[in-house]
């Protein structure tokens, strides 16, 4: 039997990766909704168009790594789990009605299209809560960051609004390549580009903020392992500028995918050994191992089912239609 | 509002609005299974026409049934974080595997909304299985947790706190069988008569539908094998409550004094200060009789128990008899049906298609208080016999805000669904494929 210390690290590296793979496949459906209250310029309803057809397949099912999350820190880290629902209960509860009026909001816009009052009401809708809801997961992690839950602290709201740029820049990236047509991809790439910049902008002002606000998080931030993480992260932004530039679209997706990576190994390698900052680390906020040992086998045997479903998915998505389309994209 | 009431008051609202699309995420696609296979087999062009309707409609209901249930699992966490504390080491591993059943239904949800023109017919049919199989097994998990709240097991209990924990013992607590079976069944009766309703209301305006018709005789066949079969378990779950859970079965019964030969008490107001009911209707030693199959047998009232671990017995005894009497109703309308129509050989005559669409409204009934009966019956506990639902609850502030704001939410949201899904209409569905008309004639 593997040692309870073994067990807290794969149970913790487990929920490390639903967290990175939510921000990247998450990310890419909140920044769709960042642009497409953002669309303009003369082929506006076609970028609308582009978001909704990239996003529809997939919409509701990224919250599947969030869920994945949420039952992964209830389960193996309850104490934890409590700790951060009551101390964070107000971003968590602001982020959570915009995940209920974002998913609610796509699905009314794409069924109300039979009356364009009411449809474009949801896609406002829809835009909002893309915007609010990346933004009050960024305030939350920034609160836990800074210490004492301190969601409205400046580092933290910086935070919020690095989130949501994060996710713009991984949705343009992403829609680059969902279009055959190249005025509109060339719309996204520009896209891509000026929230890079913008993402560079605010890590930076991110910085600036914890050395003038918390210089404990400074600290923390600049320390070794977190240093790494930073610098790595910065890299590769520079990277995904480069290839934006060069026009090689399908890296470019790679690397921000990357790149996202580094910034949450970053965080992590910030505030390792501790779960909560200062007060609760993984081991003491685990579960007995008999918990984290069955959780490992569910996930496992979970994911022998899940891997051929979601291949077949994807087969089914890629392959052409034999008929006429289908009506079914919302 | 305080604290309590005020989590209590969002928990309950959160939970019931899923129940209503989880119960319709369980149900609609075996129904939707079930027409489409119909269509396979007869090549007739309205059973296509109610699959594609069907599907567009289980999509807006998956949709809002996915964040309602994101928004759970949160509200677990904000709402009741000592709970979790406490318990989260058990009632995690079913939740886990919830999440699991989750991700196979929408990946086969998309697969299926997607493929009708990217997978052969047949191979199209197949992936609305896992759909159906998913669907059911998270019913089964998520209930399995509400099941080992109402009887913990799986661990041993010392300094007020849960040790040698065994989360699979836990996942299989005594009223685990009983209970999911109920709720999962409460789902397709539910399906059933919502979809029998509406199409009961389509033949009513215009009776020549003969899409209408298939669609009634599919949702009411449907309901007519689902409702006999939850009578049954209800039964055997009512007679688990008196063997294991006396105090909650005391107060679905509003037996306040032990008695042998006891009468069942139909309606009526419980004063749960004086101790007694007033104006039921008492029908001499059933209660005995329903409980332990004998007349004489002795049935213990909540006299027996210690007072401060009472539920409030008005809610729990009429909320139990209003599920019994709908489904009991239920029952007699799907027989009605059954008879007069020959099981769907004929259409429904204007007075029983107006009973088959009251029976939509008596099943959301049915379905809606038999959840109140079980969470309000468990009180004032969360784990029974181990932590009051008052120790569970958050200590953070504005709790009563947020239950203002949800609630509002939610009734924003279920007002625009019903809007659109009654805007939902087969006529703006596509054509079955020709060739495979062609293939049938």
């Amino acid at each position: 039997m593997m040692s309870p210390y073994t067990l807290v690290v794969l149970v913790a590296f487990v929920g490390l990766g639903s967290v990175a793979l939510y921000a990247v496949f998450g990310g890419a459906d909140f920044g769709g909704g960042v642009w497409d209250s953002l669309a303009s310029g003369p082929r506006r309803d076609e970028q609308r168009e582009l978001i909704e057809h990239a996003v529809g397949p997939v919409w509701e099912t990224n919250h599947v790594w969030l869920i994945f999350l949420v039952v992964l820190l209830f389960t193996c880290f309850p104490p934890a789990f409590a700790a951060l629902a009551t101390g964070l209960f107000v971003p968590l509860t602001f982020a959570l009605a915009g995940i209920i009026l974002r998913g609610a909001a796509y699905a009314f816009r794409a069924s109300a299209t039979f009356d364009p009052g009411l449809s474009g009401f949801w896609g406002h809708v829809f835009g909002i809560a893309s915007i609010i809801t990346p933004f009050f997961f960024g305030t939350a992690v920034g609160g836990l960051t800074v210490g004492g839950y301190a969601w409205n602290s400046p580092f933290a709201l910086g935070t919020g609004a690095l989130a949501v740029v994060l996710c713009a820049q991984i949705a343009a990236i992403f829609l680059t390549l969902e279009t055959a047509e190249s005025a509109l991809r060339e719309d996204f790439r520009r896209r891509a580009i000026g929230s890079t910049l913008a993402l560079a902008a605010m890590g930076g002002l991110l910085l600036t903020l914890a050395r003038v606000t918390s210089p404990a998080t400074f600290a923390a931030l600049t320390r070794p392992e977190a240093r790494a993480g930073v610098a790595v992260a910065m890299l590769l932004g520079l990277l995904v500028l480069a290839l934006l530039f060069a026009g090689r679209l399908l890296a470019a997706r790679f690397v921000v995918a990357l790149e996202t990576f580094a910034v949450l190994a970053g965080w992590y390698a910030e505030q390792a050994p501790y779960i909560i900052p200062g007060t609760l680390t993984y081991r003491a906020a685990a579960a007995p191992p008999i918990t984290l040992e069955v959780f490992l086998w569910f996930t496992a045997a979970g994911g022998v089912v899940l891997v051929p479903s979601l291949l077949l998915l994807f087969r089914v998505f890629k392959s052409e239609p034999q008929a006429p389309a289908s009506d079914e994209a919302g | 509002m305080d604290h309590l009431a005020a989590a209590r008051a969002q928990m309950g609202t959160s939970l019931a609005f899923h129940y209503i699309f989880a119960a319709l995420g369980v149900g609609l696609p075996l129904l939707l299974a079930v027409v489409e296979g119909l269509w396979l087999r007869t090549r007739n062009p309205d059973y296509y026409r109610l699959a594609r309707t069907w599907a567009r409609a289980m999509l807006l209901l998956f949709a809002i049934g996915a964040v309602s249930g994101t928004t759970l699992s949160f509200e677990l966490g904000l709402l009741w974080p000592a709970f979790m504390a406490a318990a989260g080491a058990i009632v995690g591993i079913p939740f886990s595997a919830e999440g699991f059943a989750f991700f196979i239904e929408a990946i086969f949800v998309g697969i299926y909304l997607y493929g009708w023109d990217r997978l052969s017919p047949r191979a199209h049919w197949l992936c609305s299985f896992p759909i159906v199989i998913s669907g059911a097994l998270s019913a089964a998990f998520v209930t399995a947790v509400n099941a080992w709240m109402n009887t913990p097991v799986g661990f041993r209990f010392a300094g007020g706190k849960m040790t040698d924990i065994d989360p699979i013992a836990g996942m299989f607590s005594p009223a685990m069988p009983t209970e999911v079976l109920h709720t999962t069944l409460s789902a397709y009766v539910f399906t059933a008569f919502a979809v029998a309703a509406v199409y009961a209301a389509a033949l009513i305006r215009s009776p020549g539908d003969r899409m209408a018709a298939a669609a009634l005789r599919v949702a009411m066949l449907a309901g007519a094998v689902a409702i006999p079969l939850q009578i049954v378990v209800g039964d055997v779950s009512a007679r688990f409550d008196a063997n294991v859970e006396p105090v909650k079965f005391a107060s679905e019964e509003a037996l306040f004094a032990t008695e042998r030969g006891a009468a069942l008490q139909v309606g009526g107001i419980p004063d749960q200060q004086a101790r007694v009911t007033h104006y039921a209707i008492r029908i001499p030693y059933l209660l005995s009789i329903l409980a332990f199959e004998n007349p004489q047998a002795e049935v213990r009232g909540l006299d027996a128990f210690d007072r401060s671990d009472e539920p409030p017995v008005a809610a729990v005894h009429l909320c139990f008899d209003l599920m019994v009497g709908s489904g009991t109703t239920l029952l007699l309308i799907a027989g009605w049906w059954a008879l007069a129509t020959r099981l769907g050989r004929r259409n429904p005559k204007p007075w029983l298609a107006r009973a088959i669409l009251a029976s939509g409204f008596l099943a959301f009934v049915a379905m809606e208080a038999g959840w109140m009966v079980t969470e309000e019956g468990r009180q004032p506990w969360i784990a029974v016999g181990f932590l009051r639902t008052a120790a569970g609850v958050t200590t953070a502030p504005a709790v009563d805000l947020a239950f203002y704001g949800f609630t509002l939410l939610y009734f924003f949201l279920a007002i625009t669904l019903a809007v659109l899904l009654l805007r939902l209409h087969a006529r703006d569905t596509p054509e079955p494929p020709a060739a495979a008309l062609r293939r049938a004639a």
